[in-house]
């Protein structure tokens, strides 16, 4: 390479450079330094379609609810990592933003089991984590005074499929089917407990690791004829499942729990899955105050949020309150003094009223009971909202 | 008269266990022939190169994918609905059988026959790894090409009716296909090996290689011709798995697989009337351990133990007959 060619690389790589200069640095750079907001989610792989939701629904908050703190006199910007729904790269990302010190907030994870291992290496540096999606009961039962979550839990899902079943649909048998790993096994038997609690009877709970013959295990079922089948599991089971026993001639209302929350659902099960009920933690998009979040997000990225982008939405303005309540006087943010705050922080939004109790499950937190209403993938986010209960968090097991 | 609750409650009820009776057998009829059309490709080619040809699993679900693939372009040009089905299901499953024995013709080509002179496991460890190598070409064409890892089999509406045969039995159109094409292929099959010049052609490389080709017998085109065959009978199973079943991803084969390679030990591994034994035994264990277990138990075993029951059957029969179902009656090998 000659050295004009090499002078004109450069100066390409230069203008490059100014061009990617990042965007958030507004007018008000001056004096009080800077507030780094990080993401952790996956955004390259097979669930990246989620974790660029959550980035994204942080995005938007940021820059609708930065105005205060720019005021006082901070640059506020938004740092996303990628964790590629892995443990290892989530802990490896965690250093990297421990060690960056303007850092004061983390939203995310996706992935409970990328969560739990990242917030240890948060805790060592007090540094608050608010998760817009980790339902798994670990993530807050540890008691750290940094992890919070906005969303629900996963043993709570279980009891309100089973308010749903029984006060709403008012069955009066129920058989009950899981695909044997500790999320699905867990919903299941959580779900059957509080049934029978309820005087209904559960007249089969069984496990199976099939994913594709389910005739053996329908026809029992068939004989049996419940008012109610539960399938705690995820998607890729459950809906060939359900599709089987419906073209086998099980009458049953079909409930699932938020494993069910996807449009490859009826893209695997088709019509005949149209009328099943799952609960979820994540708000639809259908609620008037989503449908209000879902346009601005649609106006700015050019498509619809996709599930957990309204929590991060959320879990984001709570930080932001806290980190004002910090800066209060203009005094700089420490990150225990953060994660402090976030614990008083009262917030109302769209998916109800947040407050953190002492291990940072929301007070009251909102579980949905959803209802497939079309066979077609692309209208999933339409589906219809049958039930909203709002549920305490149970208290910490000692 | 019989309290309807308390009859409800006891754990074993009879009417019940006799009602659904024939729905199960029917159902594990119709697992066992799955099983042994894919327990064809393990035992032929057992029969003639006493080799587990382990990639075998990928090679049926190879041919679901590549009858998928059919079905969702015609359903795409809108074809599916106006050709007439069994034209449609004919032709995807000739189509997956060619691309099924190809691949397994180009398989031994290339990881089998240059190690044939070498010790057993050789080649086995080869199979082995061809199996995880094409579960990862699979899923790697297909996330590039359709940027999915679970592939739903498009449905052939008429397929799906179902015909009340009793109120508690009852069977799909589909089922029925998938029986009476399984049927026809083994009979096919059987024809060949036994009554033409090919099939004795086959049986003479099978009993001794050198002799079979001092005979003139050419023993490559032979077995590559095994090959196809075998791979060619999974193509077609895969077509009617996906077909019956509605869901594959790569590695959906892995596990019929090896309930099919189970089935072809356990009818006699060498022996085709003994595979297709074997795969309707298992599939009628199967079936009745996953249907019964929890009823006759009370919920204490569930349907998750079902393949516990059916290879514990299964190890019970070769501990008395070791050779397999129908093993003694083979006398193909050396």
């Amino acid at each position: 390479m000659n050295p004009t060619r090499i002078r004109s690389v450069l100066a390409i790589g230069a203008a490059l450079a100014i061009a990617l200069l990042p965007l958030g640095s507004g007018p008000a750079a001056q004096g009080k330094g800077t507030i780094k907001i990080a993401t952790q989610s996956p955004l390259s792989g097979g669930q990246a379609a989620l974790g660029e939701g959550i980035k994204l629904g942080t995005q938007l908050a940021v820059e609708k609810f930065k105005g205060n703190l720019e005021k006082a006199g901070f640059r506020v910007e938004l740092v996303p990592y990628d964790d590629q729904a892995k443990p290892d790269v989530g802990v490896a990302n965690a250093k990297n933003i421990i060690a960056d010190k303007n850092i004061m907030v983390v939203i995310g994870h996706l992935n409970s089991g990328v969560a739990i291992p990242s917030s240890e290496v948060y805790k060592e540096d007090s540094l608050p984590m608010i998760s817009p999606a980790n339902t798994n009961e670990k993530v807050t039962d540890r008691g750290y005074p940094n992890v919070n979550r906005v969303c629900g839990r996963d043993d709570v899902q279980g009891p309100v499929g089973a308010e749903f079943a029984a006060g709403s649909l008012k069955v009066k048998t129920a058989y009950v089917l899981h695909d044997k790993t500790t999320y699905g096994q867990g919903v299941a038997e959580a779900f059957k407990n509080d049934l029978e609690k309820k005087g209904v009877k559960i007249i089969g709970f069984e496990g199976t690791e099939e994913k594709s013959n389910f005739d053996p295990i329908i026809t029992p079922i068939k004989a049996k004829n419940p008012d109610l089948v539960y399938f705690g599991g995820i998607y890729d089971q459950g809906a060939p499942f359900f599709k089987q026993a419906r073209e086998k001639g099980v009458k049953a209302k079909f409930l699932g729990p938020d494993g069910m929350d996807s449009s490859d659902f009826v893209k695997i099960g088709g019509k005949v899955v149209v009328g099943t009920y799952y609960t979820t933690a994540a708000a639809p998009a259908s609620s008037p105050q989503a449908k209000q979040f879902g346009e601005e997000f649609k106006k700015k990225y050019g498509k619809n949020p996709e599930p957990y982008a309204a929590e991060s939405y959320v879990a984001t303005a709570i930080a932001i309150k806290a980190l004002e309540d910090v800066t209060k006087g203009g005094k700089a943010p420490t990150r225990e003094a953060v994660a402090a705050a976030i614990r008083k922080v009262k917030y109302n939004g769209m998916t109800g009223t947040i407050e953190f109790d002492d291990k940072g499950d929301p007070k009251k937190a909102s579980y949905y009971v959803m209802q497939v209403s079309s066979d077609n993938p692309e209208k999933w986010s339409e589906n219809k909202e049958a039930k909203r209960l709002a549920i305490a968090a149970p208290a910490m097991k000692k | 008269m019989v309290d309807r609750d308390a009859a409800a409650d006891r754990p074993m009820d009879f009417e019940l266990l006799v009602g659904i009776f024939p729905q199960v057998l029917l159902d594990g009829l119709l697992l066992g022939f799955m099983y042994a059309l894919i327990a064809l490709g393990y035992t032929m080619v057992y029969g003639v190169l006493e080799f587990i040809n382990f990639a075998h699993s990928e090679i049926f679900i190879f041919g679901a994918f590549v009858g998928a693939e059919i079905l969702l372009s015609l359903k795409n040009a809108g074809a599916l609905e106006t050709l007439p089905w069994p034209l449609v299901l004919l032709g995807v499953m000739l189509a997956g059988m060619l691309a099924s024995g190809a691949l397994a013709v180009s398989i031994e080509r290339i990881a089998y026959r240059p190690l044939r002179a070498a010790p057993r496991l050789i080649p086995l460890i080869s199979a082995i790894g061809m199996s995880f190598f094409l579960q990862d070409v699979i899923r790697l064409v297909e996330s590039l090409w359709r940027n999915a890892f679970n592939l739903v089999y498009p449905t052939l509406e008429p397929l799906n009716v179902r015909y009340e045969l009793t109120s508690t039995l009852d069977v799909s159109a589909k089922s029925l296909v998938v029986i009476v094409a399984a049927l026809l292929m083994l009979w096919g099959l059987h024809a060949l090996v036994n009554r033409t010049k090919i099939g004795t052609a086959i049986r003479a490389v099978a009993e001794d290689q050198a002799a079979a080709s001092l005979m003139g017998i050419d023993v490559n085109r032979i077995i590559s011709l095994t090959f196809l065959i075998g791979g060619a009978m999974g193509g077609a199973a895969g077509v009617l798995f996906g077909v019956q079943y509605g869901l594959i991803n790569p590695y959906t084969g892995f596990i019929p697989g090896l309930k099919a390679f189970t089935a072809a030990v356990l009818g006699g591994i060498g022996n085709i009337p003994g595979a297709m034994l074997g795969g309707i035994v298992l599939g009628l264990l199967e079936a009745f351990a996953a249907s019964y277990l929890s009823l006759l138990t009370g919920g204490a075993f569930g349907a998750e133990y079902k393949d516990i029951f059916a290879f514990s059957v299964l190890i019970l029969i070769l501990i008395f007959r070791p050779k397999g179902l129908l093993g003694e009656v083979v006398r193909e090998r050396a």
